[in-house]
């Protein structure tokens, strides 16, 4: 659905969708703590099809504190999770870049789980002017 | 499946170094339809794993909502001189890999 057609203003658009709601549903009802995870997307996405993507979160990546996966979920493309990232002591920095598609404008969440058991998290809210194709009307 | 590696070949003990690769695949959502209408199969590249000296450093499992052609930037910790492996595995089962040597000073 366009945005334009929901007659809302962008700041209603992207409150609608229920971040923590999709990260318990990862997590198994575990909310998730805000901050050390960063999530860069482009505001705007002419194109859904091939969406840069950065993905950082600040550990000092040792035996007794790493990131042990970041996870990049979205509540509008068909399936949920969109990548998940495995890394240990060895990765050396927790940084991750990559290329997304994206099935409309939505609020992406980047996950990090932590070695001690706690769940990070950050947002990035991306208008998409066209889809990545879902089906054959797109 | 061809893939293209940029990463240092050279580095000091202990440098985190970044890798980049490019995987040559189509990433099939399974949304798509073809001329007669019909839903094209989905293939999408499902585990990438990095080996370094035969240890798994790094792992994904990607889906449909990673663009064609992936693309993925990593990091790791050059510790010993030897060989990376790359490998992947796509939902027709098809794999392959590739191998990078580096030298650790």
């Amino acid at each position: 659905m366009p945005l334009a057609a929901r007659a809302q203003s962008r700041e209603e658009f992207f409150a609608s969708f229920d971040s923590d709601a999709l990260v318990k549903s990862v997590t198994g009802g575990v909310a998730a703590k805000r901050g050390r995870v960063k999530l860069e997307l482009p505001l705007l996405a002419d194109n859904g099809n091939s969406v840069p993507m950065k993905v950082e979160v600040e550990s000092p990546m040792s035996a007794a504190d790493h990131v042990k996966t970041i996870r990049l979920l979205s509540e509008r493309n068909p399936e949920r999770d969109m990548a998940v990232f495995h890394l240990g002591p060895r990765t050396g920095t927790a940084e991750i870049v990559s290329r997304v598609r994206l099935a409309g404008s939505q609020r992406v969440v980047a996950l990090a789980e932590l070695s001690d058991g706690t769940y990070w998290m950050d947002t990035a809210d991306v208008v998409v002017t066209l889809s990545a194709c879902i089906d054959g009307t797109g | 499946m061809t893939a293209r590696i940029q990463m240092q070949k050279e580095a000091k003990r202990g440098e985190v170094i970044r890798i980049r690769i490019l995987i040559q695949h189509p990433m099939e959502t399974g949304f798509r339809l073809d001329t007669d209408m019909k839903k094209v199969a989905k293939n999408v590249i499902r585990s990438f794993v990095c080996r370094y000296n035969g240890a798994e450093v790094f792992r994904a499992e990607l889906s449909p909502g990673i663009a064609a052609n992936p693309y993925l930037q990593f990091a790791t910790v050059a510790d010993a001189s030897g060989e990376f492996e790359f490998s992947w595995v796509d939902d027709t089962g098809a794999r392959d890999a590739v191998r990078e040597s580096i030298q650790v000073a």
